[in-house]
Parts: C-alpha cells; structure tokens; sequence
C-alpha cells in the first residue's frame, strides 16, 4: 500500500498496459502481416516478406504472372472517401445550426435537446440501420408517402444503393456532430458575443467573426467523429449499401471471411489508418492556422 | 431585431433543429410502431398486437444470446471501470509528460475504426493462441470500455477539490483509508456513469464482436445481424424496441446522476 501513495502513476498501469497489450501490439502485428505472404490455407506465411498485399491494391497478377491495372480496389477506396467526405458535410449543415439553437435555449430546454441528441448516439448502431431498411423498401412508408403526395412514382429503389449507405451513415453519425460543437458552443465567453453587438456588428457578423472561429474546434472534433468511422463504416453498406457500394471496411471484412486473404486485409485496414492520420493533421494543421488568425 | 433575445439565435436555426429531430426520431418511431403490428408483412399495418415481443421473448437462441451480452458486458465494464478509476487517480497526481502519453493512449480505442480494432485483435487473438470465445470478446470489450468509463471519471475528478484528499494526508490518513473514505464517495457519481457508459456500449457493440466472437459466442447484436441477414421479420422489431428502450433508460439515469454524457463523449477528449 505505500507504494501507491510514494507513486501514485503506477495507478496509471494497469490501464495503459491493457491497452498496449491490446490495442498498441495488435495494430503493430497487423502492420507486420501485411508484408507477408497469405498462407496456403488461409493465414500467413511466417518469414516470407513480400511486397504483394500493396501491390494488389494497384495490381492484378493473372495465372501466367503478368502484371495488370487493376482499379477496383482503388475505386472502393475512392468511393468510401467520397461517402464520408459527403456525410460530413451534410452532417456540418444540419449540426451547426441545430447546436447553435441548442446554446440558444435556456438550459433546462437546452438539456432537454441534449438528452435527444444523445439518446441515438447510445443506441444500437444495428437497430438503426435496420429501422432505414424498413422506411426505404420498396412498398416501404417512404414509397406510400411519396405516393400519396403524388410527386414520385414508387417503387422508388433507394435501398440498396450507395445513397441508402449515406442516408444510413448521416443517420449513424449526426449527434457525433451536434454534440461536440453543442460543447464549444457553450463554452464560449458570452461577454465576449456581447462586446461584438455593442461595437456594432450584427447577428451574422458576430456569428462569422466570434462564434464560429471560436467554436472551430468544436466544429473541426465533430467533422473527425463522423469522418473517421464512416470511412471505415461496416454496418451501414453492408445493410443498406448491398453489393453495389461496397466501402473499405466491407473489403477488409471480405479479407478474414470469405476471401481469406490475411496480408491484404492488414494492408487495406493500414491504408484507412493511414488516411484516418492525415485527415487529423489536416484538421489539426486548419486549427492551429484559425488560432494564429484570430 | 429584439435585443433581449439570446444572441445565438439567428433565424432558420430552429427550423434545422427542428428537421434534424425529425430525422433522429422519424426512424425510430416507424420501428418502435411496427413492433406492435399484428401484420407480417412488417411494412403494413393491419392491427395493434404483442405476438412479436412474446415469440422474441419466446426464442431460446435469442435469450441464450442476450444471456452472453450480459455476462460480457458486466466482466469488460467491471474490469475497465476499475482500471480506468486506478487510471483517473493516478494520473491527476503524475506530471503533464505522462499524463499525456497516457490519456494519449486511453484515447486510442475511439479514435481508431472499429473496424481495424477488429481485425486487429482478430490476429492477435489467433496467432497468440487465444481461442475464440466469451473471453476473447470480454478482452476485445474490456478495450473501448476503458475510454468511455475513463472521460466521466476523469471529469468529475478535476471538479474535486484537492484540498479534501492532501487534508486527508496530512491527518495521517493511509492511502487506502483516503481512497475509501474520502475519493471514493465523492468520485462515486462518476464511476457510476462511467460504468452505466461502458456498459451500454459493451451491449450494442457489432463490429468487433463479429470478428472475435466465436462461433460459441454469439451475442444479441451479433443473433440480430443474422436474423437480418435471413429475412426481415418482425421479431426484429420488437427485440429492436426492447434495445432502444434500455438505451432512452441508461441515457436518463446518467443524465440524471448529474454527468451529462456529452461533456464526456468523444468530442471533449478532442475539443
């Protein structure tokens, strides 16, 4: 017992070795299959480095040996970088305003919204997407709403297409957005808002000028939430996307299933690491450039 | 312009706010209605009926499956909630390098995918022999466990006044006796939510699970994926309604503990 009290970070260890055990060490094994040769029967073959999980995200080989582009993987890449590109932004439209109209409220309404927002956040990813497979099928409410309205002509065909993933994702990741600028939001000096109104500026300059830059890194944590884990997003392709939007996580799944293709799996899981770590730098990079400016 | 008016209220923002609601709650709602449809058809309603949450309810593979998110949920909250309170204490008392590197690395779980965790571990897992189980979902768990119990803590501990633990000292109190006497009930609210947090997320997670559950180890998200998977019946609505409804409960008892869940989610971490 006195050790603890003489040094008190060694209560620090137990977590942090759990996580290098468990998260440091798998992500490094993962980094170092991906330079072997996929096993005969499935896993890898110990000591025999190759290059071939990196090729193959540019090449095909055929039976003879001979070397050829190949874009498909190359286009699911671009593809899921496309999708997560669009679901930020639009979850960037819809959560700005709304948390700004949360920090607008008095607080008991204001924790009222928060606890909304929050409560999807916490709910089953699984069920979510399950309740966008209901509203999109055809014959589905979506179908006889818009039927009703006379404007669309069902069966309209949504599920199963690249847009069901991004309505499935915007839907997953939103109050990874709200909540994080709802945080800033709130902790913005007010005297410094009202300082602005008295030297004469309005609403949308105060807005532009004090609000945002000082919410901005609010604004850059949430467009990382929701960047991050629809780049490498599963559950929505694979129940709303179908076969026809595959992303990068379908394709790393299809690696350890089906395709047992060990290596390769590693190298793309590495690649959407290694995207996930220069989108970081970028926002990273905006913030420091937004502080020194302002 | 009114001048009393709250200065972050710019027109338009409640009409986004209000269409943002829609779009979080339209989905749940549809979903929670046609669990109580007596139809089949599940798009279709034609009656208000309960068969679908007793032939869920009914459904020894399912109750076996909620049996193991159980078992795993509360080993993987038990043990990242103690790590993370050893981890928040310890911290609070070391210099800023450390902390860094350690909060750096609690961190680590939410900022990495999902899905290169599951992997990751999946090959872990296999090439260290470990085999393919409760366990190696329970280990798999206990990782992202660690940070969602870790924020609440470490927020309610900075709200602490050190005064109360170095007076504690200072009477000769012995290490434990401080910890139990004194940081124990006043970090109590945030372990509480720390664990409420970890344990929901343990319950809901997919993703990871599917990778490094074995075939032994089926969980309630993993049974319902399946069940998707074969066919849309309504039974997955209802097992889908009971779900979100233990969500809307945990959410309201850590909100009402005191700590609201967003000053803790991944955005403070990174803000």
């Amino acid at each position: 017992m006195r050790s603890i009290s003489t040094s008190p970070s060694l209560l620090a260890a137990p977590a942090a070795l759990f996580l290098i055990v468990f998260m440091l060490v798998p992500v490094g094994l993962m980094i170092y299959v991906s330079s072997l040769e996929r096993g005969a029967f499935g896993g890898v073959a110990w000591g025999s480095h190759t290059g071939i999980a990196y090729e193959k995200l540019l090449f095909e080989r055929d039976l003879t040996g001979q070397i050829s582009f190949n874009s498909d993987y190359i286009a699911i890449i671009l593809r899921s970088l496309r999708l997560a590109a669009i679901t930020t932004a639009i979850t960037l439209v819809l959560g700005i305003p709304t948390a700004l109209y949360m920090a607008s409220l008095p607080p008991r309404h204001a924790a009222f919204m928060l606890f909304l927002v929050t409560v999807p956040f916490w709910t089953n990813l699984l069920v979510r997407n399950f309740a966008w497979i209901l509203i999109l099928r055809n014959g589905g409410p979506l179908d006889s709403a818009l039927a009703a309205t006379g404007i669309l002509t069902p069966p309209l065909d949504i599920l199963y297409t690249p847009l069901a993933t991004g309505i499935g994702l915007t839907y997953s990741f939103l109050p990874f957005m709200i909540l994080p600028i709802y945080v800033a939001l709130e902790r913005i000096d007010k005297r410094l808002i009202e300082a602005a109104f008295d030297l004469g500026a309005d609403r949308w300059r105060v807005l532009s000028r004090v609000v945002l830059p000082l919410a901005a890194p609010g604004i850059a944590a949430g467009a990382i939430l929701v960047f991050v884990p629809c780049l490498g997003a599963y559950v929505s392709p694979e129940l709303l996307g179908g076969g026809k939007s595959l992303m990068i996580g379908n394709l790393i799944q299809a690696q350890f299933g089906a395709s047992r293709n060990w290596p390769f799996g590693a190298a793309l899981a590495l690649v959407l690491l290694l995207v996930l770590l220069l989108s970081l730098i970028l926002v990273a990079r905006i913030k420091r450039r937004e502080q020194a400016a302002s | 312009m009114n001048e009393t008016r709250h200065p972050l209220r710019l027109p338009g923002t409640a009409i986004v706010a209000a269409l943002a609601m829609l779009f979080l709650y339209v989905p749940i709602v549809v979903l929670a209605v046609l669990s109580f449809n007596a139809s089949d058809l599940t798009t279709i309603w034609t009656g208000f009926s309960l068969q679908w949450y007793a032939k869920a309810l009914g459904n020894e593979t399912m109750l076996v499956a909620i049996g193991n998110s159980l078992m795993v949920a509360a080993a993987a909250t038990g043990i990242a909630t103690a790590a993370a309170t050893s981890a928040a204490l310890g911290i609070v008392r070391s210099g800023r390098r450390l902390r860094g590197v350690v909060e750096g690395l609690l961190g680590l779980p939410l900022l990495i995918p999902e899905i290169v965790t599951a992997v990751a571990l999946l090959m872990l897992f296999v090439l260290a022999g470990i085999r393919l189980g409760l366990m190696s979902v329970v280990l798999a768990h206990t990782v992202f466990c660690i940070p969602f119990a870790y924020y609440p803590i470490r927020s309610r501990l900075a709200a602490l006044d050190p005064a109360l633990s170095e007076a504690a000292s200072d009477l000769y109190a012995p290490a434990w006796r401080r910890f139990l006497r004194i940081e124990l009930p006043l970090l109590a609210p945030g372990i509480f939510a720390g664990a409420l947090l970890a344990f929901i997320s343990s319950l809901g997670d997919f993703v990871i699970t599917y990778f490094v559950a074995g075939p032994g180890a089926t969980t309630l998200p993993v049974y319902i994926y399946g069940m998707i998977r074969t066919g849309i019946t309504p039974e997955v609505n209802a097992l889908s309604t009971l779900l979100l409804l233990t969500s809307v409960v945990i959410v309201a008892v850590v909100f009402r503990s005191g700590t609201t869940p967003a000053n803790q989610t991944r955005g403070d971490q990174m803000s």
